[in-house]
């Protein structure tokens, strides 16, 4: 028995869907019954460019939200900004491309056992997972409020359908052009003492994440943030992805943000360390 | 069904397969069992392993370039201790064949590593990695000079020699490799692996900086193939007798059987399972394919073909 990626199926999955939204695209995948094993925080590594490519590395992308009733089976939604060779070739397939898929990967987001107030906060394009998470969360009882941000409008993704789930919205671009002028950090600490808030769920730049725990380390509040370093193979072989890690014993290790990622304990996390040797 | 026999040996170490993974690619095996059997492949070569455990060079560690990818990883691992404590038993409850991969900063170090694998059982032979590119002193890279190579071979070779087979993994990054090669043979080695990373870089034009953390980097993958096929040829050629597991950039079963013809006795493939985590069953699957299409009735008769005088005479 396998005891790391226990749950990962390399695929040849069918694109079912490919809608631009904004500066984003919103693909949807069937991968069958592997959408039942999917949670919210796990991510999907793709195969980019075709047989010929001169891309020999996997992509890899958050699962936004999975879909297990559809028509065709089970979805995953994800959503892919253009930025890259990869990404830019994966949002130019037609739907009903056939994608080479290893699914599920990575750790997800606990879901508290208690209707707890939780704060949801969405940096850019990583806002997209959270929308799926905030779903389970609204099921399990939870107040749910987010906090959307990034540098201008257009790289706000809010999707309509995805608000039904949160309480309260709030969004912040840093030029003004959507929302409150200002950073999706400012307003944190204030809500946490105002919502009583047991749990802030973060996804988005390392910058972002490493705020947020500035402002949760040392308080009761729990930091659950889905971090981002750049991946070789997503399934742990590789050991680029790593991040300097203290657990509550002390013990430092430089963890995998594919396999012991990328949904990490805040806390956990030296962000002071990232990007330098231990 | 054509009868192939696919098995291949490294020395005195017996192999059904020649395929195998290699070191530094696959960890030590735990995270491709969900994709595939361990046993069913040649052998799990694993990630080389140093006295104490380390933590490796910072982020970032990786960049792509066309056709390969540079790696800076720093030989991070959890030391030899808890390597023999944790993965070597979870091997064997795989029935995986075991060779072991070595690194050292010092002759000493890697003496004092075959010494603590001496006593475990169930391993089919050591790599001895003399070559790895991601070291802070580019000094410590034994495999760039034939008498530092010679005295680490030496060392292993008097703490295990006639024991377990020893390999030595060589750099591309040398002048002449076959006084390299010749040098190790000598000094007690049993084959060689050809090849490890070629030192690369690439530059950040955001920061206009090198872009990864520890600024040099190991460049693998098909971008390296043609250099590892020379390279094993110019040591089959000179040294026929002297095993070679080969690797480079090897994606597919026609890479494989390319090595194969230049004189490998193995090939490892590393940079292609990041890509596809299936890439070694599937590779093993299109050599023994392309092996009987070609009319071989053994991987042996395949070994070293290229340097035939007459490559017609597969019958």
């Amino acid at each position: 028995m396998a005891e790391i990626n226990k749950n990962a199926q390399q695929l040849k999955a069918i694109l079912v869907s490919n809608k631009r939204v904004g500066q984003y695209h919103q693909l949807i995948v069937n991968i069958g019954d592997v959408a039942n094993l999917c949670k919210p925080g796990n991510f999907v590594a793709i195969n980019v460019g075709g047989d010929t490519s001169r891309m020999v590395l996997r992509r890899a992308f958050a699962i936004s939200r999975v879909s297990t009733n559809s028509i065709s089976g089970g979805t995953m939604e994800l959503i892919v900004a253009p930025h890259g060779q990869g990404s830019s070739w994966l949002c130019s397939q037609n739907e009903g491309s056939v994608l080479d898929v290893v699914v599920p990967l990575g750790t997800a987001f606990g879901i508290p056992t208690e209707p707890v107030q939780v704060l949801l906060v969405g940096g850019g394009y990583g806002s997209a997972p959270l929308f799926g998470l905030a779903e389970v969360l609204n099921a399990r009882g939870c107040r749910v409020d987010m906090l959307l941000g990034a540098s201008t409008a257009s790289k706000i993704y809010a999707p309509m359908e995805g608000k039904r789930a949160v309480n309260s919205l709030r969004i912040y671009t840093e030029d003004g052009t959507m929302g409150q002028t200002g950073r999706v950090t400012d307003p944190i600490k204030a809500l946490v003492d105002d919502l009583n808030i047991a749990v802030i769920y973060s996804c988005g730049p390392m910058a972002m994440l490493s705020a947020i725990d500035s402002i949760t380390r040392g308080t009761e509040v729990v930091h659950q943030c889905a971090v981002e370093e750049s991946m070789a193979c997503g399934i742990g072989i590789c050991m680029t992805c790593v991040l300097p890690t203290m657990d509550s014993d002390g013990n430092i290790a430089m963890l995998r943000s594919c396999i012991d990622g990328p949904v990490m304990d805040g806390e956990n996390v030296m962000w002071d360390k990232v990007g330098k040797s231990l | 069904m054509s009868a192939l026999d696919f098995s291949t040996t490294l020395a005195n170490a017996w192999f059904p397969s020649p395929v195998f993974t290699a070191s530094g690619c696959a960890s030590s095996g735990r995270e491709l069992a969900q994709f595939f059997d361990l046993h069913s492949i040649g052998g799990v070569v694993t990630k080389s392993v140093m006295t104490k455990a380390r933590y490796g060079r910072p982020t970032p560690r990786m960049a792509e370039t066309p056709s390969g990818m540079l790696n800076s990883i720093g030989l991070q691992g959890p030391g030899i201790d808890a390597f023999i404590a944790k993965d070597i038993p979870y091997l064997i409850e795989q029935k995986a064949r075991i060779i072991v991969s070595i690194a050292g900063e010092t002759v000493e170090e890697y003496s004092t590593l075959a010494r603590k694998l001496r006593g475990v059982s169930g391993i089919s032979a050591i790599e001895v990695n003399i070559s790895c590119p991601n070291v802070e002193n580019r000094g410590l890279v034994f495999a760039c000079d034939p008498d530092a190579s010679r005295r680490v071979i030496d060392g292993v070779r008097r703490t295990i020699g006639g024991e377990l087979p020893i390999i030595a993994k060589l750099s591309p990054d040398v002048t002449d490799l076959v006084a390299i090669a010749r040098s190790v043979v000598d000094a007690g080695a049993d084959a060689v692996a050809l090849i490890n990373t070629v030192l690369g870089m690439v530059i950040n034009l955001d920061t206009m900086r090198p872009h990864l953390g520890g600024k040099t980097g190991g460049l693998s993958g098909p971008a390296i193939r043609p250099i590892a096929v020379r390279a094993i040829y110019q040591v089959h050629a000179a040294l026929p007798n002297v095993p070679i597991l080969g690797m480079g950039g090897v994606a597919s079963g026609r890479d494989a059987l390319e090595m194969i013809a230049a004189g490998a006795s193995g090939v490892s493939v590393g940079t292609a399972s990041f890509g596809n985590p299936n890439a070694i069953p599937t590779i093993q699957g299109e050599l023994r394919d392309l092996l009987i299409a070609k009319g071989f009735t053994s991987l042996r008769d395949a070994i070293g073909f290229a340097h035939r005088t007459e490559p017609s005479d597969v019958e």
